[in-house]
């Protein structure tokens, strides 16, 4: 028995940054908008017992319960593609605020490099710097056309940062806050990196310097640097989140409403429109149709893939013949670095999420590649987020992983430690997607997603290329020993690397090659709007946030148009 | 001894991960993976303290929550205080009283796996796929606890907890490398999972039952639950602070 109720202007699955931009902006235009989010409500309330290493950043208290839904992973179409029965290597969040709420705020903008990286590699190095196996693309929009959007999604979040990086694209108009304050362990970093010749900058941060309000109102509040981002929601209301900035607005309209407890299942779809989608209440389990005007996917990379595929729209993506866009481009992130091991004690426990310092000197195209076999590279930051005990217990190399030697190693260097760490460019490769899982089921009966992906040759070159210099910037620092990363054979589902995953929905010039266009409306439905760092058509050196809030911005912008106009926006 | 220097499976968790020595990616933690490579034999401490938690937060009753047996429970305190023994640095395990804190933590969502995904079909996969076992944690602690006590018995006729440290060492060794065979579940996974519990026990906020006095954050010069660094976060000296606990602000 399905109840359909009354229809809306716009709907939005998932209520995180992109479903909360999206609400702030169409629901300010007087759009009736209804965000529905599978999680539960919460807030900067219900942080007051936060400090909890165990419950938040070990037991996952934040993050999506497996047992209802999780994808199949292998590393190649030859394995039998196996469920993530745990959580590991990314961290899915559920809940108001979505991913928004644990993350740790560190907010870049991608080079202008990386939005024509097809194009500007071909220029520079010729069309075979990398084999046609790697399906780089430009991604139909340049920098310039997008820093608009950049500027107000910085200026809604408040974001802290000086504008001191040679190598990033032009700004008009300074960072809404200063930065963080440069600590002596940031110090430490950035004397090391000035003396081998680079350029450090602080790393942006959406943990604010100072209490700031934004263009909408909403009032965030100063971090206190208690160590405790990562993983956590912030009880302070000081590290930027959907719940204290977006969603507030949109609500402050009468144009909005979150139905909370709402798994939806599948987009529903008439010739070429759709015409809403259809949920459960995880509660009651009973089913609803919820008619829109619009309809804009806003949940994490993994469920907006899922939700196209179940709902058969788009053509999906076959290594095989290189047909089809949807699910195609999936990428991840390569993480070279290395870390040393001091003789003093430092206030390694101090800290918060984007509290750090950055150089760009081996991160897009602002190094040259001619001699190298990659492209792209790595920022390399070192940051000072708050260590804790459970997860943190470095050793130098040779230390036994228990007894005796490992107790008293992992207690003397917990505060002795520190590292500087890249995060790799990942391009995109012809056997790297995403799909359907045939065998799979989530508990609402639909097939589960699947990922086929492995680390490529580019990853393995770039890797080692970027371990050398974070190896050589730690030695700089004053380290009595340094341990750099070993290299990289194939990719373990098994422990934490990033949560920066994205393609499978890539966006475009052509519909051939994209799923969506650069207003992120649907190439074969004008009403439907995907957004996340799915449309991102391969991954930059950078957390993807930043991108993402500028390409929310973008959509909402369409969105607001097309309800007016109607048609296809591009 | 000698021959069992190695932790393959470790070392090859570690290069399939890619991510060996604790670059901090987006403040992501791996610290806890550096270098860790071999079991070298110590004579820090030897196992002879009394099982059972010989020291704890507070005088209150404690009872067993998961373990039905003290003899099951005594075998897990004694391995864990192998993992992570007493020194002159402080208390170990049974001192942190982490086999208390395993037994509540056996018997909650994380024993029954309440969060993971546990439908059928179980199929054996490769290394990078991850677990997919069809038991449960509690399952696979109650198999590799008498696993331990029968490896005692075959090794070298006696109890487990009636061993020497070395040879406590040796069989927890074996786990480690993958020597014993386990039903439903790899030996080191099992070893795994214990070795990170006993780190759980041993830093976790006490009101979990571990990390009794919080003895295990002042070993570590971890505060805990403090408000604010605000003040101190430009500090260029080590600042030590009386840690604190979530229980003692409610």
């Amino acid at each position: 028995m399905v109840t359909t109720l009354e229809g809306v202007d716009v709907v939005t699955v998932g209520v995180g940054w992109t479903g909360g931009i999206i609400a702030a902006e169409c629901s300010k235009e007087g759009l009736k908008v209804v965000g529905l989010e599978r999680g539960r409500e919460r807030g900067t309330a219900d942080f007051s017992m936060v400090h909890d290493e165990y419950r938040y950043a070990v037991r996952y208290e934040l993050m999506q319960d497996l047992s209802k839904e999780t994808l199949t992973f292998r590393n190649n179409r030859k394995q039998r593609a196996l469920p993530m029965r745990q959580l590991g290597s990314f961290l899915l969040g559920v809940g108001l605020g979505g991913a928004g709420t644990h993350w740790n705020g560190q907010t870049w903008r991608f080079l202008p490099y990386d939005f024509e990286i097809k194009t500007m590699t071909d220029k520079k190095y010729g069309a075979n710097k990398l084999s046609a196996d790697y399906t780089i693309q430009d991604w139909g929009i340049t920098y310039d056309e997008l820093e608009p959007y950049f500027d107000r999604f910085e200026k809604t979040i408040g974001l802290s940062g000086e504008d001191k990086n040679p190598f990033w694209g032009k700004r008009s108009s300074d960072f809404p806050t200063p930065p963080m304050k440069k600590t002596p362990i940031l110090q430490r970093f950035e004397k090391a990196a000035t003396n081998l010749g680079y350029s450090p900058f602080m790393m942006p941060s959406a943990n604010l310097s100072e209490a700031y309000e934004n263009p909408d109102g909403q009032k965030i509040n100063a971090c206190q640097y208690c160590g405790f981002c990562e993983r956590f929601g912030c009880e302070y209301g000081a590290k930027t989140s959907p719940e204290i900035t977006v969603v507030p607005t949109a609500k402050e309209t009468g144009n909005y409403d979150v139905r909370f407890n709402s798994n939806v299942v599948e987009v529903m779809k008439e010739g070429d429109k759709v015409t809403g989608v259809r949920y459960y209440d995880t509660v009651t389990f009973e089913e609803f149709i919820q008619p829109a005007n619009v309809v804009v996917l806003t949940s994490y990379v993994m469920n907006n893939a899922k939700l196209l595929m179940v709902s058969n729209i788009g053509q999906q993506y076959d290594p095989e013949t290189g047909q089809g866009s949807l699910g195609k481009n999936y990428a991840y992130q390569i993480l070279p670095g290395a870390t040393g091991f001091f003789d003093e004690q430092m206030n390694t426990f101090m800290g918060a999420g984007a509290l750090g310092m950055t150089i760009d000197d081996f991160n897009g195209d602002t190094f040259d590649h001619g001699d190298l076999d990659f492209i792209h590279g790595a920022s390399l930051s070192s940051t000072q987020t708050g260590s804790r005990p459970i997860l943190s217990n470095p050793t130098p190399p040779g230390t036994p992983s228990w007894g005796a030697e490992f107790k008293k190693a992992s207690i003397e260097n917990f505060t002795r430690t520190l590292s500087v760490g890249g995060q790799g460019a990942s391009m995109p490769h012809k056997e790297n997607f995403l799909g359907l899982d045939d065998t799979y089921k989530d508990i609402y009966g639909v097939p589960l997603l699947q990922l086929t992906y492995n680390f490529t040759d580019q990853d393995r070159a770039l890797h080692s290329y970027i371990t050398e210099k974070a190896a050589g910037i730690v030695k700089e620092m004053g380290a009595k020993t340094v341990a750099a990363s070993g290299e990289i054979t194939d990719y373990d589902i098994v422990p934490y690397q990033t949560t920066h995953n994205t393609g499978g929905t890539i966006m475009g010039a052509d519909p051939a090659t994209s799923v969506v266009n650069n207003f992120l409306q649907h190439w074969d439905a004008e009403n439907l709007f995907v957004i996340g760092a799915g449309n991102f058509a391969h991954n930059g050196g950078y957390n993807p946030t930043g991108t993402v809030g500028a390409l929310a911005y973008r959509c909402a912008e369409g969105i607001i148009r097309y309800s007016r106009e109607g048609g296809s926006l591009v | 001894m000698a021959e069992k220097d190695k932790n393959f499976s470790r070392r090859d968790f570690l290069k399939t991960s890619g991510i060996a020595t604790g670059a901090l990616i987006g403040g992501g933690i791996i610290g806890g993976l550096i270098g860790a490579n071999t079991n070298k034999q110590d004579n820090a401490t030897d196992s002879s303290s009394s099982s059972g938690g010989t020291k704890e937060a507070s005088s209150s009753i404690r009872g067993l929550t998961f373990f039905k047996s003290m003899a099951d429970f005594e075998v897990l305190s004694q391995a864990t205080e192998r993992i992570f023994p007493e020194d002159d640095l402080g208390p170990g395990a049974i001192g942190l009283a982490v086999p208390y804190f395993i037994d509540n933590q056996l018997a909650g969502s994380y024993g029954e796996n309440s969060k993971e995904y546990m439908q059928a079909p179980f199929a054996q996969g490769e290394p990078t796929q991850g677990y997919q076992s069809r038991l449960k944690r509690n399952e696979m602690f109650m198999q590799g606890i008498q696993l331990m006590q029968e490896e005692a018995d075959s090794r070298f006729k006696t109890k487990f907890v009636d061993l020497e440290g070395e040879q406590m060492d040796e069989i927890l060794t074996a786990f480690q490398e993958n020597e014993i065979k386990m039903r439903g579940v790899e030996s080191q996974f099992f070893f795994r999972l214990l070795r990170q519990a006993t780190l759980e026990g041993a830093y976790a906020d006490p009101i979990y039952g571990g990390n009794a006095n919080m003895d295990g954050w002042q070993m570590k010069g971890f505060p805990g639950h403090q408000l604010a660094y605000i003040k101190d976060i430009e500090s260029e000296d080590f600042v030590e602070i009386k840690p604190k606990s979530l229980g003692m602000n409610h």
